[in-house]
């Protein structure tokens, strides 16, 4: 099967109902995306699928061929995102960062000044045990600020 | 508690040299680290807790492990301040399993106890001090000067009539000359403490290439999945693998003593085939465990006078001979810590060696169990601690059962081998913070304070049953009793009693250990008390704090910066908790509501803290963030029940956590302080069950005696029944 992560083709074997979680995880070495609940309700894998936001751990990797992915790994450097994180130093232990991200670049792509409500529709299902959302959403601020490039 | 009061330069240098000289250069690397001594003579390792190399940069090695807390960027800071180096330069490394990275005056790494800080503060500002004073010798020496006449500053020796070299060009020959036996710190005000410098970690943790243990692979790595006991203490009867087998990728199915290892090429194929497997299990005794009749048992016990941990004055003949008594029982539940990265272990066992990457706060308890089921001694074992996704003391555990049980599987596999935990089977693993029943009778002067308090404390010891066993003095595990037992509360008759039934649950240090449950409970009846008394409840606790200046302190400026007594919008309340614990104070006001089905919202927190002096302010304040937040999931939803032997809950769904909806707006004060510096991690965590309970009942009048405070004990409260 061939899938499209980061702009890049990559052929893969393994059985097609295989979460794409474990396929970025164990056979494209993109550990970004983390396990947290494989079910769905916690956020850490969260990757972009043609542009939304979705949980990897329990989208099977047959779902996602011919659909772009795009994985922490495949957000530049410098993406307001990343810096605004870096800037307010969300980050504690760091596990559901990544997710975070990814959720937050979503969300900014399809509203660029989101209010507070926004925020907490968009982020609600990335889960932090460290209690980061405070610094999360300032950090949503500051890209915001910044301007996302569309 | 270990501090490190009291311990002068002099014990310093003499237990560094005890623990293998770790100031002399060639005994700084005893741990067979050879990567560690790599371009030895060029590169300056003056001891165990830093390295320069010839380009000037300067990697401090960190005994702690990076759960959160920013150890990586607190303790470099430590250093770097002393040794006066450039911070650009400075980077960071996770320490080997060695004696010299044990925590000050005990014989194990541990990173806990909201301690690294402080315990680390003296030895590593030395280690900054005598590495400074080296590179000013070796420079002195080269320019034939004075040490005097020389100075280090931002990564350069600074000598007369404009002499300058680098570290990094002065490292190889610092590296030749002897480690001062009493190197001076520099002192004044600092120029990297105190700053809110920013995380040394961040980058990694942003871009996703942060290592945490389950991260890690190798070529050829095996994924194991364990089908773990049911219920607690049950063992396997017999199971049926041959379906699991017949799955592609599936590779082996083995009998451990952790449970049924179910061995493939990727985690995806190992949890399909522990879904195809069928094991039967002699469940043994664990399968009568039910919360209802453990509450019943606690309740029945906290009846029955049980082991002293503290008396002052008589509250039994007191209450005897008041004429009116306040009696109350409260109850918390088992809580699991719930970390984002569930339980992992990868291990690599060879005939004579045995590597272990993982994440651990506890590594050498760690390593020498996993020692113990590999056969091997302490030494053929190397553990490399890797970020961990939150730990929050589960990854602290005695028992050490998620290294154990991988180590188990190595044994069998032959072939390095990662175990990954489910979130299902990492939330039914025990390892609970204990659940706690309390009983506590109290009685009034006549102007309304406290004269007598009678509790007694119902629940399982943390430390029985493990190495740290002799910590149990006459019976009193001092984390069952902490924050009652010491309160910083003048009351006259004070009588504080201790029931520690055992059981097949399983139980360990959670965020903040006793005074998770024990702030709570003295917080929320104190409160009741002032209620009683027909006062206020912040200005009832301030003559009973006289003794203990800063935690009046603490409560006060909290009370300020909230405008206490101000007010607020209608059907809104506010509650006020306070604590000191882990060497630190910290106090809390919660300005809640309720909506129509029961449920709290939390609008506000207030937290103040003093945690004497202070390394880094951003990662201090981030920190007691994040204890509210994980103290308000306890607060509001957290528990673990058991029925017939198996806990009920399973995943997020059924333990959920605060998220960023109901996630209250939190303000960090942090007092200024000179004093020797005290704990964070966990110093916000109790009090805010108490604050917001205390809240509920300000903007409700219901007084919630059980955690959670969830939606059905407010309905209840609110048609008036009498229940907890």
């Amino acid at each position: 099967m061939i899938l499209l992560i980061n702009g890049k083709k990559h052929t893969v074997n393994a059985d097609p109902e295989t979460p794409l979680l474990w396929v970025l995880r164990e056979q494209l070495g993109l550990t970004g995306s983390k396990f947290g609940c494989g079910e769905g309700l916690c956020g850490a894998c969260t990757v972009l699928i043609n542009g939304v936001p979705e949980h990897s751990c329990v989208t099977p990797m047959k779902e996602v061929q011919g659909k772009m992915v795009v994985t922490i790994e495949g957000i530049p450097e410098d993406h307001p995102v990343k810096k605004a994180w870096l800037a307010d130093e969300v980050s504690q232990c760091g596990y559901c960062q990544p997710g975070q991200i990814v959720a937050a670049v979503a969300l900014l792509k399809k509203k660029p000044h989101p209010g507070d409500t926004d925020i907490d529709a968009a982020m609600n299902g990335n889960l932090c045990r460290c209690g980061t959302y405070g610094r999360i959403r300032r950090a949503i601020h500051t890209a915001a600020e910044k301007g996302v490039k569309p | 508690m270990t501090t490190n009061k009291g311990m002068t330069r002099r014990q310093f240098i003499a237990s560094s040299a005890l623990a293998g000289g770790g100031l002399l250069l060639s005994c700084c690397l005893p741990f067979g680290r050879r990567d560690l001594m790599a371009a030895a003579g060029k590169d300056f390792a003056p001891n165990a807790f830093l390295k320069i190399t010839s380009d000037g940069r300067v990697t401090v090695i960190v005994n702690k492990s990076e759960m959160g807390q920013g150890v990586y960027t607190s303790l470099p800071m430590l250093v770097a301040e002393e040794l006066c180096c450039d911070w650009k330069k400075v980077t960071f490394q996770a320490s080997p399993v060695a004696p010299e990275y044990n925590r000050v005056a005990m014989p194990i790494m541990v990173t806990g106890g909201s301690s690294s800080v402080r315990t680390e503060w003296e030895r590593l500002s030395f280690a900054g001090a005598a590495a400074r004073e080296m590179l000013i010798a070796a420079a002195a020496k080269e320019w034939k000067v004075d040490p005097s006449e020389c100075r280090a500053e931002n990564g350069t020796i600074f000598g007369p009539g404009g002499k300058e070299l680098t570290f990094g060009a002065l490292a190889a020959r610092a590296a030749t000359l002897p480690v001062p036996k009493n190197p001076k710190l520099k002192g004044g005000a600092g120029t990297l403490l105190g700053k809110p410098l920013h995380r040394l970690d961040s980058p990694a943790k942003i871009n996703g290439t942060a290592i945490f243990g389950i991260d890690v692979s190798v070529p050829g790595l095996l994924t194991c999945v364990i089908a773990h006991p049911p219920v607690f203490g049950a063992k396997v009867k017999t199971f049926d693998a041959s379906k699991a087998l017949s799955l592609k990728g599936v590779k082996q199915v083995v009998k451990v003593e952790a449970g049924v290892a179910v061995i493939a090429d990727g985690f995806w194929p190992a949890f399909k085939g522990r879904e195809a497997l069928t094991v039967e299990w002699d469940e043994g005794e664990g399968a009568a465990i039910s919360t209802p009749a453990m509450r019943a048992e606690y309740a029945g016990l906290a009846a029955t006078p049980g082991l002293i941990a503290r008396k002052e004055g008589d509250a039994a003949a007191t209450l005897a001979a008041a004429t009116k008594h306040f009696d109350a029982e409260y109850e918390v539940p088992y809580l699991a810590h719930a970390p984002m990265e569930p339980l992992n272990c990868f291990v690599d066992l060879k005939g004579d060696s045995c590597l272990i990457r993982t994440g651990s706060q506890f590594q050498t308890i760690h390593r020498d169990m996993a020692a113990k089921v590999a056969g091997l001694k302490p030494e053929q074992v190397t553990l490399e601690t890797t970020f961990l996704g939150g730990g929050f003391g589960r990854r602290a555990n005695p028992s050490s059962d998620f290294v154990v049980a991988a180590v188990q599987v190595a044994k069998v596999v032959g072939l390095p081998v990662k175990v990954i935990w489910t979130r299902e089977d990492d939330m039914k693993s025990g390892h609970y913070r204990p659940m706690w029943y309390d009983r506590i009778s109290a009685c009034l002067d006549d102007q309304g304070m406290p004269l007598a308090w009678h509790h007694r404390i119902v629940g399982q010891s943390i430390l029985a049953g493990t190495p740290f066993e002799s910590g149990i003095k006459e019976g009193i595990d001092r984390t069952s009793t902490e924050g009652a037992a010491d309160t910083h509360y003048a009351i006259p008759n004070l009588q504080v009693e201790l029931h520690s039934p055992k059981n097949l649950v399983s139980v360990l240090w959670w965020r903040s250990v006793g005074y998770s449950h024990t702030t709570f409970v003295m917080e929320s009846f104190l409160d009741e008390l002032a209620h009683a008394a027909g006062k206020d409840p912040f200005q009832y606790r301030r003559p009973l704090l006289e003794k203990h200046p800063r935690t009046l302190n603490v409560l006060e400026i909290a009370a300020t910066k909230t405008g206490w007594g101000t007010a607020l919008p209608k059907g809104h309340g506010r509650g006020i908790a306070v604590q000191a614990c882990f060497s630190s104070f910290a106090a809390q006001v919660a300005e809640v509501s309720l909506d129509s089905k029961g449920q709290i919202n939390v609008h506000r927190v207030v937290c103040v803290l003093d945690c004497g002096k202070i390394v880094n302010p951003d990662t201090v304040k981030a920190q007691l963030e994040s204890g509210i937040a994980f103290g308000l999931s306890a607060a509001l939803y957290g528990s673990i029940t058991l029925k017939n032997g198996r806990v009920q809950q399973s995943n997020f769904d059924s333990y959920p956590m605060v998220s960023m909806k109901a996630m209250p707006k939190v303000e960090v004060h942090i007092v200024a302080s000179t004093e020797p510096a005290g704990g964070v991690g966990e110093l916000s965590v109790p009090p805010i069950a108490p604050a917001v309970a205390n809240a509920l009942f300000a903007a409700s009048g219901i007084r919630v005696r059980s955690l959670p405070l969830t939606p059905d004990k407010v309905l209840a409260g609110l048609k008036g029944e009498k229940r907890l």
